[in-house]
């Protein structure tokens, strides 16, 4: 199910520091071609359908077409990223509609605590940094 | 037209790239769950003066197994004894694991599961009156470390809203490293044993796919993280579909190969994982199993595996096929017994097992049951999601096929290949499992190789860590290379190979490609070299066809084998004549390389176990059947860098917790 970039839509990225498709995929499959200005996916048949760069892009111009040898045309499935939720629309082949929004993250974005300051005190022991700050006493096996 | 005999990527590779070196006490190469592990703790014990790295081949935001996302954590202790973990660890791998790296595992998931939260990923959480509640919604009964229940669906499981799992956790990790000790993009592809100190890892070689850098990174130990191995058989997709694998398409068995190849020892490697996932699409079948309680029918309708012929079946493989849980590989024999007998397709009754779960349920619990069930697709395997719409299939209307996958290397899910590695230095430990290091001190999850370690899918005789193992696992490594380093502070590594021998190895694709590409009048067609995609197919097919791929219903034989391991003594002379035209190419180029080594490691072990311990994964067809009396023990391997020789040998099994 490879990822493909709508012309239109595409604008390379042009006011950013880089191209977020590029920047993002797993597999290394998204490129910019310099002279369109424009992102296109290098190898269709390594795409995992990670959808990294659907989500990612700031025109929305990535969608996802099934892969050729079994997924019948018709259907789409596209991602609605939010700081909290993502929205999915999914259409069926027979035109049928669900939307489903999911959690995606409880605290905002950049804010995760990396414990800068914990230093850890013994480093002969097995306890991880937070471990130790923590107390905590490991258990030995029941033999 | 032109003629179709200029490189394609847009990318082009130079002849000679810049060359980047750096020395650093600690390396870590890999970005997935495991090395954002070691990024997030390696800081809090760094000594004053002591320096860290770390090289991604992809973006930390969306690398490694979890870039998608994952609709739950696999391993979470909770109120369970880390005993009983060992124990499920040990039945679903059929006896033979390492004790020692399993409940030590167990003594760290949970702190690392309790950060994710607290960095925002959402937990389901278990009410009071016992609903589930969806990770916002369950914020209000507290964190789990603060006590709060998760929603388990079995055991060892809990359920969260996963989809941007690796955001979170990669975010902490580089926040907690720096961005200046971060290279994404770079694809360390060989690593370096010191000139002058013996069995001492001096460092590693790689490439930018971005510009054309060759970057050679000296230190004093080093941790690699670069998952398992995919695209080693020929998937079941072989056109577009191809990419469309169970596993990340872009684990090469980098982690093996680089390590094996200077002298680390391997064990298990005739271990694999062939997962039962719903057809093509390859989504998750754990939560209809175990949140959904669906059953697998055959294409008579028949509920197989409960049918006295299977329990029958499952009794050969006793103690662990009369377990409570039936081991994985037993439950794909079972499936595949009955589409050998004429009684496929296997079928997913979703259709059933939503109608029994729904009789309880009122119209708003219903419609949040049929919202779970898509979500554990686009939380972790979109594109299953977009299969059943394109097929119409509503699972509460439409039941769907199962099917075995092609076979992967890996030893975080529910395999256990990988790297021989030390335990920890704690007096539980047999002396046997610890592997002391030239001052005679024990560092955990140290390899064969003084200084060298690994995490995560790396670790052999340990399966069963997933996600979050993989993160404790290699925060594990991090304060013992941290510890090594301080111990080994005075150590300088030397490298043997001058900068220009290691740009003549590392760029030689590039060189190939630039003396021969314009013979002839189109590109992939050279006599005088290969590219990385025929030599993919090449791998693919011989595997296919004699390494006990999906072919032969994952059977092979002392023949078969024979024939691979000649094939694949080709395909690395050929590998010699690899050719690349840009950097994404070069990578292609590295990967396969890394294959071919990975799976002839696989293959050795596979025929010098002479016995079938994973029926279901693969069979040797000369030998069927369990055979305790000889083959109870570890296969480990090792290959020797100076002699290019092979030694394959048995490692003695060590029970430490009882039955």
């Amino acid at each position: 199910m490879p990822s493909f970039v709508i012309s239109e839509k595409c604008d390379g990225c042009k006011g950013g520091d880089k191209t977020a498709c590029m920047y993002i995929c797993p597999n290394d499959l998204m490129v910019l071609e310099p002279n369109a200005m424009k992102a296109y996916n290098q190898e269709p048949d390594q795409c995992w359908e990670c959808f990294s760069c659907v989500k990612i892009c700031p025109t929305q111009a990535i969608e996802v077409r099934g892969y050729a040898d079994f997924v019948p045309l018709g259907s789409s499935i596209m991602p609605m990223m939010g700081t909290e939720d993502v929205m999915w629309t999914c259409k069926f082949r027979n035109g049928l509609i669900k939307r489903f929004k999911f959690p995606i993250r409880t605290t905002p974005e950049g804010q995760a605590n990396a414990y800068a300051d914990l230093k850890g005190k013994d480093l002969e022991s097995p306890l991880l940094s937070t471990q130790e700050a923590d107390g905590v006493t490991l258990p030995t096996p029941a033999v | 037209m032109a003629l179709p005999n200029k490189p394609v990527g847009e990318l082009k590779a130079v002849r000679d790239p810049e060359v980047v070196e750096k020395e650093v006490d600690i390396l870590i190469v890999g970005g997935g769950m495991a090395a954002c592990g070691t990024a997030f703790e390696i800081k809090k014990w760094l000594k004053d003066g002591q320096s860290v790295l770390l090289c991604d081949k992809a973006a930390m935001e969306r690398s490694g197994a979890v870039a998608q996302g994952l609709s739950a954590i696999n391993t979470y202790i909770g109120d369970n004894a880390p005993e009983d973990y060992v124990r499920m660890v040990r039945n679903d791998l059929m006896g033979l694991v390492r004790e020692d790296l399993i409940f030590d595992l167990g003594c760290y998931v949970d702190d690392s599961v309790h950060l994710f939260e607290e960095w925002g990923l959402p937990v389901w959480k278990l009410t009071d009156d016992g609903k589930n509640l969806d990770g916002k919604k369950g914020q209000k009964m507290g964190t789990l470390k603060s006590g709060a229940q998760p929603v388990r669906t079995g055991k060892w499981q809990i359920m969260i809203n996963g989809e941007s799992y690796k955001r979170i956790v990669a975010e902490a990790a580089k926040m907690a490293i720096g961005d200046d000790n971060i290279i994404e993009r770079c694809f360390i592809v060989e690593l370096l044993r010191d000139a002058k100190v013996d069995n001492q890892i001096a460092g590693a070689v790689g490439f930018s796919v971005r510009e054309n850098i060759v970057y050679i990174i000296k230190c004093k130990t080093m941790m690699v993280a670069c998952g398992g191995a995919v695209n080693i058989y020929q998937p079941r997709s072989v056109g577009e579909g191809k990419g469309r694998a169970w596993y990340p398409v872009w684990n090469a068995g980098s982690t093996y190969t680089m390590c094996m190849k200077v002298g680390a020892e391997l064990t298990m490697m005739e271990n694999r994982f062939t997962p039962a996932r719903f057809k093509d699409g390859y989504g998750p079948v754990g939560a209809w199993f175990l949140l959904f309680k669906a059953k697998a029918l055959n294409g008579l309708g028949e509920n197989f595996a409960a049918s006295d012929a299977a329990k029958a079946e499952l009794e050969r493989f006793a103690p662990y096929g009369t377990a409570a849980i039936t081991p994985t590989c037993l439950r794909n024999h079972l499936m595949l017994f009955e589409m050998k007998e004429g009684r496929g397709p296997i079928m997913m009754d979703t259709v059933t097992a939503l109608s029994d779960m729904g009789k309880t349920m009122d119209k708003k619990e219903l419609k949040h049951l049929e919202s779970e069930a898509w979500e554990d697709f686009l939380d972790m395997t979109c594109g299953q999601a977009n299969l059943w719409c394109a097929q119409d299939c509503e699972p509460e209307k439409k039941n769907s096929e199962v099917m075995p996958t092609e076979p992967y290397l890996l030893g975080s899910h529910s395999g256990c290949c990988g790297l021989w590695t030390s335990g920890p230095d704690l007096d539980w430990v047999p002396d046997s499992f610890k592997i002391k290091a030239a001052n005679g001190k024990v560092y955990n999850r140290m390899t064969t190789v003084n200084g060298l370690f690994t995490a995560g899918d790396g670790v052999g005789g340990s399966g069963h860590k997933f996600s979050s193992g993989s993160h404790a696992e290699g925060r594990i490594t991090a304060k013992q290379m941290v510890r090594y380093a301080a111990d080994f502070a005075d150590f300088t590594p030397t490298l043997s190979q001058s900068k220009e021998e290691l740009v003549d190895m590392i760029y030689k694709p590039v060189r190939t490609f630039l003396d021969h590409c314009e013979y002839t009048t189109a590109i992939d067609i050279n006599p005088n070299y290969m590219k990385p995609n025929g030599m993919m197919y090449r791998l693919m097919k011989a595997t296919h066809e004699y390494g006990a791929g999906t072919a032969t219903y994952y059977q092979t034989t002392t023949k078969s084998l024979e024939i691979v391991m000649n094939l694949l003594a080709t395909m690395r002379e050929d590998c010699e004549k690899m050719a690349a035209g840009d950097l994404h190419e070069l990578m292609r180029c590295w990967e396969i390389e890394h294959r071919i080594w990975t799976v002839e490691a696989h293959l050795r072990h596979i025929q010098y176990r002479k016995e079938t311990r994973y029926p279901g994964f693969y069979y040797q067809a000369d030998y069927p059947g369990q055979d305790d009396e000889n083959w109870f023990c570890f296969v480990n391997s090792k290959f020797d860098p100076e002699k290019k020789e092979w030694d394959v040998f048995k490692k003695d099994y060590i029970k430490i917790i009882p039955d």
